[in-house]
């Protein structure tokens, strides 16, 4: 059909074309302020970031101005079907999500007939669609970052990229804080070079500091500081959060809230479509298998998570697109803005860890910003319970707590060098100035850019024995090219930043007597392989919704068959975890140290406090309870800061280590959110209080100078850093052409090569990026620095007799997970006089 | 390697044999803790895995590993040599870790690598990585070498083989205690024979449950002898989970 372009101005006097016009007024609806504003923002020129709340029409008003001016663009002659390049790249942090967007925008589009072909383009997406979409590109195209340095590194980028107009990015508050991000944030330079007349529209939820996103948009030069327009739509009615009121009683310890499943069932009953949330995979799980055995009415219930096999996803999002389920259990995947049918319900099972993640997810329910979302929060323990109200408490869901996006990762940086010279040869002074456009870069100095094209190279190391390997040089012209094509294959092979723990298929077979035969059946999901490293078997486990026998591993598969038993014997593992921020860690403790809060805390829970105040005391806001008690003939210490748990595992392990040299003979520890219990062959306690062992000192400050470096260089968490930076920066790698290197191996290597490269070269730019890595994110060194200042000369010591109910928490995680520690050696010892001794008792 | 290793250790040191003295068909052997075994009677000295130029090999493929690992393993080789100064050294096999690798070796390994084999004869042994005699270097080359009342060779031979020591699957232990485990390269032995540690500095290691490893010893007499920081652990098979 032909489209006339006549422009018409609105009531706000904007210019809106006229098919846009008609489209709103045949549905009787009116353009949102905001999304004529970006429109006439983008027509003149600038780029943008579009903060809005849920349910804001977000994501209309970021396809309006190209989808306004593919429609004004005038239509090639038939038969003259010349080379069109792609107009706009939407990115999308989730497949999924890219995925959802192609069918939102379809209809608008076929609706108002414009001509314009929309297609994604994802991890799933065919080889054949894949290759055609290069050769003719569809006007939009849907994405993922991945797939965008995919493009960026492939010789016909120029021509694909060469008539961008704009870049959406989607969700751009979850993506900046990453490896990801950084990545993203150097292609985004590139396709500035590509295309210089490029705008960004960048679509992101309240963050706290959006002046970061806005730098992150637009090219960044020195002493400048450019930055995106901003243009935020408040408001939309507060969401009604309540805790699940529950007859049962509440754990002590645990995450699986199987207790609440009758209360659950039942409200999913009351609503149309309930979407429930948990933290982690396992967790997902068991909470579905659960409801389906309280599912006397068989309601359909589904599940969806990262480790399902790509189209039982599809299934559930089509489905619950279809508005044909009543509930969704789902983790993290569903957490990004996919906006599906009648959702009247959120239920949150855990604690909400992180109060954006929380308004994140409330904000799936009831799509209509004037309306209030509905949410209930789900305890699975007695903490939980105590976090819970606190989010309530503090109106959590308004606070902002994203974290800062941080310096650009020198791993990330060598991957892209590598993508660079793979795409056509470059001179080091123009990538130079194009990388430090990209913000997370802006204060990259030269010398380091020029170290990562020597490590991109020959690996950068001062013993130069590897010229006659290298893979990009320096040609005559001045210019670095790739040393042959194997190269740039590599590159490809390799690329991204999310390591992901070594994962195997998981695979339906017939169970055959003894023997494994055949391909075996439908791929059900990913296992990690650790996980299975537990199995013997025979052993049943909780997966896909199913249980699950295990059979064997064939190769890079998982084989299992299905089982008939009530119950798994090995539950899954729990999966990630996530820090709880400061923000919520405070209120907790605020309201354990006062009494009069606690008449809005369930009874059971109350008298749990009552109690711990009789036996031990209360954590109090501005010291730090110890508490020291003997348990199966070892002695434990259990403490209270209430800072998250990475900060506790930092702590944990420069303490076991001040322990050990005091003559304490620490074994272990474990750390959770609120605390950190730390056991000992020695009675702790008793030389607490005879003056063997000086808590002054013990905490003392400079904890986080010499004995931190020096943990650090020899600890597990500096090695799996490193472990990730050599991957993304492609010192190992991730696959190998044809065949197919197991995660393990890598692990394996990966901690044999830092060991030999921290004695030889301790300042290669690789171990100076992993030391950056770690002091940022996985150590959480701030908040513990912050910590010990505050509670200098206010540790509160309790020896008792046994354990407080305070540390039943704790102590009932511990032989649940794996224990951390540098107490290794004394395992050996330990194991090798148990030789001995039965030596001793045969001769 | 002055200073580059001597980093301060604060722990209390863990006091134990840095040797076991076991038995192998009969034939004295010494365990030591540097991943080397020693045969007094005959003064032969065995290495198995060296891998040497392994980050070489890789770099030759794309993966510019750190070009240390050659120099990290000849100098822990030059100590356990300096220790029992051998009659006999016995390479057991992937002594490189590809082809190319002893053709290519920089000179100032090389010399090195000469500067231990004077004095004493030398025997390398065929591995699968290094299937070919290597070049520009000294000693015999042999598939397998008997010694006393042992075999060498560098993979095991499935089924009877009493008194065969061999390396090749690069054994590591995990001893489990209170949840906790801890994987350690080892030698392992049942009395009849012996598997060797991988000696090279960037060498992993496969754990004795694997499936690689069945049929090759008579579990309840298998002892795994652990190469700690500081000392040896001997634990038994039957005894690895507590």
């Amino acid at each position: 059909m032909k489209v006339r372009s006549k422009p018409v101005i609105n009531s706000s006097g904007l210019i809106l074309p006229e098919p846009f016009s008609d489209w709103f007024a045949s549905r009787g609806w009116e353009p949102r302020a905001h999304q004529l504003e970006l429109l006439a923002e983008t027509a003149a020129g600038r780029s943008m970031l579009l903060i809005a709340p849920t349910g804001a029409g977000k994501t209309l008003a970021g396809f309006l101005p190209s989808l306004a001016e593919l429609t004004a663009r005038s239509t090639p002659k038939p038969g003259a079907a010349g080379f069109r390049s792609l107009h706009t790249l939407y990115i999308s942090p989730l497949k999924a999500l890219a995925v959802d967007i192609e069918r939102n925008l379809a209809r608008p589009v076929a609706e108002m007939g414009l001509p314009v072909r929309i297609e994604t383009r994802t991890g799933d997406t065919p080889q054949s669609k894949r290759a055609r979409q290069r050769s003719d590109p569809p006007d939009i195209l849907l994405t993922t970052p991945e797939q965008v340095s995919l493009l960026i590194a492939n010789a016909h980028a120029q021509r694909l990229f060469a008539g961008l107009r704009y870049v959406i990015f989607d969700e751009l508050h979850s993506l900046i804080a990453s490896k990801r991000g950084h990545l993203l944030s150097l292609a985004l330079a590139r396709l500035r070079k590509l295309a210089p007349d490029l705008r960004t529209i960048g679509l992101s939820a309240t963050v706290a500091d959006p002046e970061e996103l806005q730098r992150w948009l637009v090219p960044q030069s020195p002493g400048s500081d450019a930055m995106a327009g901003r243009i935020t739509v408040t408001g939309g009615a507060s969401p009604v959060i309540t805790i699940l009121e529950s007859a049962e009683r509440i754990p002590w310890s645990g995450h699986s809230a199987r207790y609440a499943i009758p209360e659950v069932y039942q409200t999913i009953k009351d609503h149309r479509t309930t979407l429930i949330f948990v933290n982690t995979r396992s967790q997902a799980e068991l909470l579905f298998q659960e409801l389906w055995r309280s599912n006397d009415d068989n309601l359909p219930i589904a599940l969806h998570h990262g480790s399902l096999d790509a189209a039982q996803r599809r299934r559930v999002e089509a489905a619950m697109g279809r508005n044909e389920l009543r509930a969704v259990v789902a983790t993290s995947t569903l957490d990004l803005g996919i906006d599906w049918g009648d959702v009247d319900l959120v239920i949150h099972v855990g604690a909400p860890k992180g109060a954006s993640r929380l308004a994140q997810r409330i904000g799936r329910s009831n799509h209509r910003m004037d309306e209030p979302s509905r949410a209930i929060l789900t305890p699975a323990n007695r903490f939980e319970v105590l976090e819970c109200q606190a989010a309530i408490d503090a109106n959590y869901v308004g606070a902002q707590d994203t974290p800062p996006g941080g310096d650009g990762g020198l791993d990330v940086l060598a991957q892209h060098v590598l993508g660079m010279a793979a795409a056509a040869p470059f001179a080091a002074d123009d990538l130079y100035a194009e990388v430090t456009s990209a913000a997370p870069y802006a204060y990259l100095d030269r010398d380091t850019f020029d170290k990562i094209i020597a490590f991109v190279a020959t690996g950068g190391y001062a013993l130069k024995s590897y010229e006659r390997y290298a893979r990009i040089r320096k040609r005559a012209d001045g210019l670095w090219r790739i040393s042959n094509p194997q190269v740039a294959q590599q590159y490809r092979l390799n690329i991204g930043t999310i390591i992901e723990a070594p994962m195997l298929n998981v695979r339906m077979t017939s169970r055959k007597t003894g023997t494994l035969s055949g391909r075996g059946g439908p791929p059900l999901g990913k296992v990690e392989e650790y996980f299975l490293e537990t199995l013997s078997p025979g052993d049943t486990f909780l997966f896909s919704g199913k249980i699950l026998r295990f059979e064997g591993i064939r190769e890079n598969e998982c084989l299992v068959s299905r089982a008939w038993d009530q119950d798994p014997k090995v539950p899954a593992y729990a999966g990630g975890k996530f820090p709880l921020s400061t923000y919520l860690a405070q209120g907790v403790r605020a309201m354990i140290a006062d009494p009069s809060k606690w008449s809005a805390l369930p009874d059971q829970v109350s008298d749990w406090l009552q109690l711990q105040q009789q036996v031990s005391q209360l954590p109090a806001a501005d010291s730090l309870l110890i508490e020291t008690f003997p348990r199966a003939e070892r002695y434990f210490m259990v403490f209270y800061p209430f800072e998250g748990r990475v900060a506790h595992q930092t702590l944990g392990m420069l303490l076991t280590r001040r322990l050990e040299r005091m003559g304490a003979q620490p074994l272990g520890f474990v750390a959770t959110d609120y605390s950190l219990a730390i056991w000992a062959l020695q009675d702790t306690g008793a030389m607490i209080a005879d003056g063997r062992l000086s808590l002054g000192d013990l905490f003392d400050e400079d904890m986080l100078g010499d004995d931190l470096d020096a943990w650090l260089n020899e600890s597990w968490l500096l090695k799996r850093t490193f472990r990730a930076c050599a991957v993304i920066s492609g010192l190992i790698e991730r696959r190998h052409p044809g065949k197919e290197k197991s995660g393990r191996q890598v692990t394996v290597s990966a901690d044999l090569i830092y060991d030999v490269l921290r004695s030889h070269e301790p300042d290669h730019i690789l171990l100076r990026a992993t030391r950056a890595d770690a002091a940022q994110g996985l150590l959480d060194i701030h908040r513990l620095g912050a910590m010990l200042k505050r509670i200098k000369g206010h540790i509160r010591h309790r020896a008792l007799e046994r354990i407080s109910p305070l540390a039943v928490p704790i102590m009932l995680e511990i032989g649940r997970e794996p224990v951390v520690g540098e107490a290794h050696e004394s395992i050996l010892a330990e194991a090798a006089e148990d030789l001995l001794a039965e030596a001793q008792t045969l001769s | 390697m002055p200073g580059a290793t001597a980093a301060l250790k604060t722990r209390t040191p863990a006091s134990g044999p840095t040797t076991v003295d076991v038995t192998v068909n009969g034939t004295a052997v010494v365990c030591d803790r540097t991943g080397v075994i020693w045969l007094p009677d005959s003064g032969t000295l065995v290495v198995s895995d060296l891998h040497l130029e392994k980050g070489a090999a890789h770099a030759r493929r794309g993966m510019l590993l750190p070009p240390y690992d050659t120099a990290a393993t000849l100098a822990r080789l030059a100590v356990a040599i300096a220790r029992y100064n051998p009659r006999l050294v016995i390479s057991l096999g992937d002594s490189f870790h590809d082809r190319s690798g002893s053709q290519y070796l920089p000179d100032c390994y090389r010399d090195e690598l000469i500067g231990l084999q004077r004095g004493r004869q030398w025997s390398w042994i065929e591995g699968n990585h290094d299937p070919e005699r290597p070049a520009g270097l000294e000693g015999d080359w042999c598939s397998q070498l008997h010694v006393e009342t042992l075999v060498f060779r560098h993979e095991p031979n499935y089924g009877a083989a009493d008194g065969e020591i061999a390396g090749h699957l690069h054994p590591v232990a995990r001893v489990v205690r209170r949840g906790k485990g801890v994987r350690r390269p080892c030698f392992a032995s049942d009395g009849k024979r012996m598997l060797m540690p991988a000696f090279g500095s960037t060498t992993g290691g496969l754990e004795l449950r694997h499936s690689a490893m069945r049929g090759l010893f008579d579990q309840n007499a298998l002892v795994a002898h652990l190469i700690g920081r500081e000392r040896m652990y001997s634990v038994a098979f039957t005894r690895m989970n507590g």
